[in-house]
């Protein structure tokens, strides 16, 4: 790496700060006023529509979960009828896993990993705002057809025949497949994009051996979308096919087999768990070192556990299929690779604890969110095992002891992260602390409010209580404890009550947090809380693995990019050597078109096939005006 | 936080070209997506032939002359288009203009002689499972060059226009090349799928 | 409590049709041995749970002052636990596996067993159809199925419409009913008793409301109780069970339901040959008592919305005989 002098056309270089911010800024920022904000192309922006969003969807899962347990606390309660029920919880599972849970994690990604490798934007920023239009019109197609009262009511897992043309009533089932292809589709382009820009915008010197273990955590879960989602693209549009123009894929009187539904399901179901759990470990993995002052112990075995995981995933869906009568020797080898994942998992949790023994804790609210993450996802991860058994998962399969289980791994191993994660990454996104007062009681009322809650749903399982009822009657000895449960659930509630209070509150009169306020070690905390639109004034060097430790007083950075238009860093795969400067795409409206016309075609699909035909001539006319260059200094190299 | 210069990237190019360009990166990426689909079709079709007692169910295995001609036809391709994505590399914006016009044609001739692997089937769609899961592993593909016939079609407008020559563009149709050779490929095992294990 | 007393009518009709229906409350060969394996599965775990835990609060809150900082000394250390630990974890899920994979091979069954049902599981009840080698002996039951004690008794699993699950906790583990496909389940129940089993995988509206029981008897009570079964419906004696059949047949019942003896052979819904001998109706929702049964003819869509008995008009008269006649089929 050698120092050369700038050439004499607009770069970094040349002019002193205060001059290059400006010029910066006016190249970075999105117009104001409405239209300029449907145009942004700003990961930042969209990340944190994409956050505010899903947040959204979690509180509104949270209430038809609150209704259930209200329906739960009696035998033969009639708060809610059996239609209705079956709707909210099809809806609680499907809000959660497709329009919380997965793009939370994701839009995490959109936001940290361009900041954390240390370019501009993210790799196809375009496609980025298409992706979070297409989000929302999955996300407000589920939702509106829920106040309309026909919302899906086959369960989140929509297992032919039920949802099938025969049993599935009116296009309730299809409003869940398409809802399905919306989501995908986001996620899909989400993780193209997380994948480039891994790959090929690093910060020079940002080598394999010096991502922060969360941009590995990212990219390991982009892979797993791009490997699971087509699976269950798949799924939901033959679904679609079958109850729309008469396929016989799961209709076993023609050949087809109800089964291959829940291969295919499961196929991208189990990955989908990781898909959720990975981005939570990266952040485990990224925090934890900020708040026991030393550096993570363990890296390679962290990012090997990664895509052991990974691949792992791929292997393991059958164990959501013991029950169903398959052979013997198949299920003897799903048993082994479920039980087998727990050891990738183990290598994570001893390297946690290693860097909590050798460091000096700093009791802050992120760090008792990792420490409840760490108590919760071991049971989770334990009894994660049991289910792996097929003998013990022939008794608790489809059982209470089920909904404690994942609830345990998802709410304590993801959104517990989650969390820790909002709490330590909220002064970067909005330049502002959240109240670490308000932090404590959000923390102690959620830690045993959810326990509380899950815990004895473990024992009614064994008791012989199934998932997916909607009431039990009364001389069934499960009264007492399904009470208690709901009971508690308003404990749980009244914590996340309390975590959102403190966002919306902070969020508007927070202490203002400054760079770097947790003296962490990773780029982004490199650059002013929130991030200018240009994220960095100079692309930083990279030499470490935390990088603001090894050097806190001086930031090694390049110069000789241009600011008078949006250009960003190229970098090699491996080492993270400079390859090109490259020019970003500017705002434009048409991903927005683009996602409108997407949507309309996959809804009046929904009702007739010829949806696709004539549908997808907007589309492409949209796709055009996206791609067609509008002689800006960007297209142009 | 103090900045210290230590790298000047002034001198590097203005484009990323081939596998240095993460529009290679993402195009690799969406076959990635693409391809799993159709690893997917195919353990579909096998899982369904598995079950039944017999395989074709109802029907006879489907004509060959259809079906063969069209991967005749997508394997002759295969030439122009390393050409096409040669003259790219060499920036001859003549050539791959030309070149975009043939593969246009490349991309439409095909579409002909599906039209007629429909019916060689002698199966419809809601027949049977063998039914559904033939004209879907079709239906897909076609999609597939449809999509990429678009993209040849808006290219070729493009390179006739005055934003043709320009090192993105040429990035484009080298990309646009790629993509067409996974059409391609991915067609051999759908072929071998619909017309030869049948016949097994 | 207000809204618990507006429901008191029909909490009364509801109750003291119990049985057990729990993992923890084994009675069959299968069932205890799952028993034991959860049991030891969830000491062993319990216990890794400890053991991370304590090391949890040790890492969190040793005393920290004697050392200089984290020198490359405590790292290797580390090492050593970090890999140790990994080997304990190999050394466990083997184990694990192991234990299940030997379950699994003490669960199978016998190979001749000693009685054979078909099971056909339908929105939202369970078909019994005790098959004989002489067809003629054959005949059929809803939603109770009775076994001798202590025999091998072996379900084959086929499902009418959507995919079911078969589960009875107290005597073995569960097992899925599957349109297109046919599973096979063996079990034995080592004690007598009355045994709840209930649909476990979501089938539709009612899926809450689609129990049987499994009673369990001794080889003669069992072989008394099939041979009562293999009987034609009992022939009315009183007036008002008389009225009752004619009731039946002159309205939509015998479109669905069959009465062995009578003309009545439909077979959409259960056979009611006996209905009068069962514990319960409607799938495991009420007692079966002449009230109950008169409340459900009545109104079948209350008491369990969406399912397929449609609401039959009667007059009052019509629905004394009718339920009458019903609770005489012994």
């Amino acid at each position: 790496m050698t120092i050369e002098p700038g050439r004499s056309a607009a770069t970094d270089a040349g002019p002193n700060e205060a001059e290059l911010e400006r010029r910066l800024t006016q190249t970075w920022s999105s117009q104001r006023g409405f239209w300029g904000a449907v145009a942004s192309v700003d990961h930042k922006v969209i990340a944190r529509r994409y956050i505010v969003t899903a947040l959204v969807f979690l509180a509104l899962g949270g209430l038809l979960a609150l209704a259930m347990r209200i329906q739960l606390a009696r035998p033969e309660a009639r708060f809610i009828d059996a239609d209705r029920y079956n709707q909210i919880f099809t809806m609680h599972g499907s809000n959660m896993m497709f329009l919380f849970a997965v793009p939370v994690m994701e839009a995490m990604a959109v936001y940290l990993v361009p900041l954390m490798v240390g370019t501009r934007n993210i790799a196809f920023p375009r496609l980025n705002a298409f992706s979070y239009w297409i989000f929302l019109a999955g996300g407000l197609l589920l939702w509106i057809s829920f106040a309309l009262d026909t919302a899906p009511d086959v369960g989140w897992f929509a297992y032919a025949p039920l949802s099938g043309p025969e049993y599935g009533a009116g296009k309730r089932a299809d409003i869940w497949a398409q809802m399905i292809t919306f989501t995908e589709l986001s996620a899909l382009a989400i993780a193209v994009e997380i994948v480039v820009t891994v790959l090929k915008q690093r910060a020079p010197g940002m080598s394999l051996d010096r991502i922060p273990l969360l941009v590995w955590s990212m990219l390991v879960m982009a892979s797993l979308v791009i490997m699971a989602m087509p699976a269950i693209m798949f799924a939901s549009s033959t679904l679609i096919m079958d109850r729309l123009v008469g396929t016989q894929f799961y209709n076993p009187a023609e050949g087809g087999d109800a089964l291959l539904w829940q291969h295919l399901f499961w196929f991208f179901g189990h990955p989908e768990v990781y898909i959720i759990f990975l981005p939570a470990v990266g952040m485990v993995s990224t925090i934890l070192p900020t708040f026991v002052r030393r550096p993570i112990f363990g890296y390679l075995p962290l990012v090997m556990a990664l895509i052991a995981t990974g691949v792992l995933a791929f292997g393991l869906w059958v164990h959501h299929m013991f029950v169903v009568g398959l052979p013997r020797l198949g299920e003897s080898f799903f048993t082994a690779s479920s039980m087998a994942i727990a050891i990738p998992a183990g290598i994570q949790i001893f390297c946690w604890l290693a860097t909590l023994w050798a460091g000096r804790p700093v009791f802050k609210v992120p760090l008792l969110f990792l420490i409840g993450f760490i108590v919760t996802f071991v049971i989770g991860g334990l009894t994660g095992v049991m289910v792996a058994s097929v003998p013990f998962d022939s008794q608790v399969h489809d059982t209470y002891f089920v909904v404690a289980h994942f609830h345990y791994v998802l709410i304590g191993g993801a959104v517990f992260p989650l969390i820790a994660a909002i709490y330590y990454w909220f002064p970067k996104m909005t330049g502002r602390m959240m109240s670490e007062r308000l932090g404590r009681w959000a923390f102690w009322l959620i830690f045993i409010g959810f326990h509380v809650t899950f815990f004895p749903m473990h024992i009614l399982g064994l008791q012989g209580m199934p998932r997916r009822i909607y009431t039990y009657q009364p001389d069934l000895p499960w009264g007492t404890l399904n009470l208690f449960v709901s009971l508690s659930s308003v404990v749980l509630s009244l914590g996340f009550l309390i975590f959102f209070i403190d966002i919306i509150r902070s969020w508007s009169s927070g202490r203002p947090a400054g760079e770097n306020p947790w003296n962490a070690s990773t780029l982004e905390w490199a650059t002013g809380s929130p991030p200018p639109p240009y994220n960095f004034r100079a692309i930083p060097v990279v030499d470490t693995r935390d990088p603001l430790w090894s050097q806190p007083d001086e930031l090694p950075v390049t110069s000789g990019l241009r600011s008078d238009r949006r250009e960003l860093l190229i970098s090699s795969v491996v080492e993270a050597l400079p390859e090109a400067r490259e020019s970003s795409p500017q705002d434009s409206v048409w991903p927005f078109w683009a996602a409108i016309a997407t949507s309309i075609m996959l809804i009046w699909s929904i009702f007739s096939p010829w949806a696709i035909v004539w549908g997808s001539v907007p589309i492409a006319v949209t796709l055009i005006g996206w791609f067609w260059p509008k002689g800006a200094a960007e297209d142009e190299s | 936080m103090k900045e210290r210069m230590i790298l000047d990237v002034s001198r590097l190019p203005l484009h990323a070209t081939g596998t240095a360009s993460p529009t290679w990166w993402g195009t690799c990426a969406f076959m990635l997506i693409e391809g799993s689909g159709f690893g997917l079709v195919i353990a579909i079709y096998l899982y369904l032939m598995s079950l039944a007692p017999h395989w074709p169910i109802d029907a006879p295995p489907a004509d060959l002359w259809a079906g063969t001609s069209l991967t005749a036809m997508l394997l002759a391709s295969v030439v122009p288009n390393i050409w096409v994505s040669r003259w790219a590399q060499q920036r001859n914006l003549k050539k791959v203009r030309l070149g975009l016009v043939l593969m246009s044609f490349c991309g439409m001739a095909p579409l002909v002689f599906r039209a007629f692997e429909f019916p060689a089937l002698h199966v419809r769609w809601d027949d049977s499972a063998y039914g559904s899961i033939t004209w879907t592993i079709l239906g897909l593909h076609t999609v597939h060059i449809l999509t990429d016939l678009v993209d040849t079609l808006v290219l070729a407008c493009l390179m006739f226009s005055r934003h043709g020559d320009n090192a993105r563009r040429y990035g484009d149709v080298e990309d646009n090349a790629l993509y067409w050779h996974f059409v391609v490929i991915t067609w051999l095992p759908l072929y071998a799928c619909i017309y030869w294990v049948p016949r097994l | 409590m207000k809204a618990a007393r507006a429901a008191l009518p029909i909490s009364m009709l509801l109750s003291g049709c119990g049985g057990i229906q729990s993992a923890l409350d084994p009675q069959g060969h299968s069932a205890i041995l799952l028993r034991d394996l959860i049991l030891v599965i969830v000491a062993i775990c319990s216990l890794v749970w400890l053991a991370v835990m304590i090391v949890l609060v040790w890492a969190l809150l040793r005393r920290r002052d004697r050392e200089p900082g984290d020198g490359q000394g405590s790292d290797r250390g580390m090492r050593i636990w970090v890999s140790g630990a990994v080997a304990a974890t190999v050394l466990i899920i083997s184990g694990l596996t192991i234990g299940s994979f030997y379950t699994t091979r003490g669960l199978n069954g016998a190979k001749n067993p000693d009685v054979t049902i078909r099971v056909r599981a339908q929105q939202w009840w369970w078909q019994f159809i005790y098959e004989d080698t002489d067809p003629a002996r054959n005949f059929q039951t809803a939603n109770e199925l009775h076994i001798p004690v202590g025999k091998e008794v072996r379900v084959r699993l086929e499902s009418v419409d959507v995919i079911h699950s078969f589960w009875v906790p107290s005597l073995a583990g569960k097992l899925d009913l599957i349109p297109g496909r046919e599973n096979v389940l063996t079990f034995r129940a080592e004690r007598s008793g009355v045994y709840r089993g209930q649909c476990a995988e979501f089938c539709g509206l009612q899926h809450s409301h689609m129990a049987f029981f499994i009673i369990a008897e001794s080889e003669e009570s069992y072989r008394q109780w099939a041979g009562a079964q293999r009987q034609s419906g009992a022939e009315p004696v009183e007036a008002e069970t008389s009225a009752g059949k004619a009731v039946f047949a002159a309205r939509q019942c015998a479109a669905c339901h069959t009465i062995r003896g009578t003309a009545a052979a439909g077979t959409t819904g259960p056979d009611l040959t006996h209905i009068g001998s069962r514990r319960t109706i409607a799938a495991g929702l009420l007692e079966n008592t002449r009230g109950s049964l008169a409340a459900w003819i009545a109104d079948p869509q209350t008491l369990k919305p969406g399912n397929n008995m449609p609401i039959v008009p009667l007059s009052s008269d019509e629905l004394r005989q009718l339920s009458a006649y019903m609770e005489s089929l012994k």
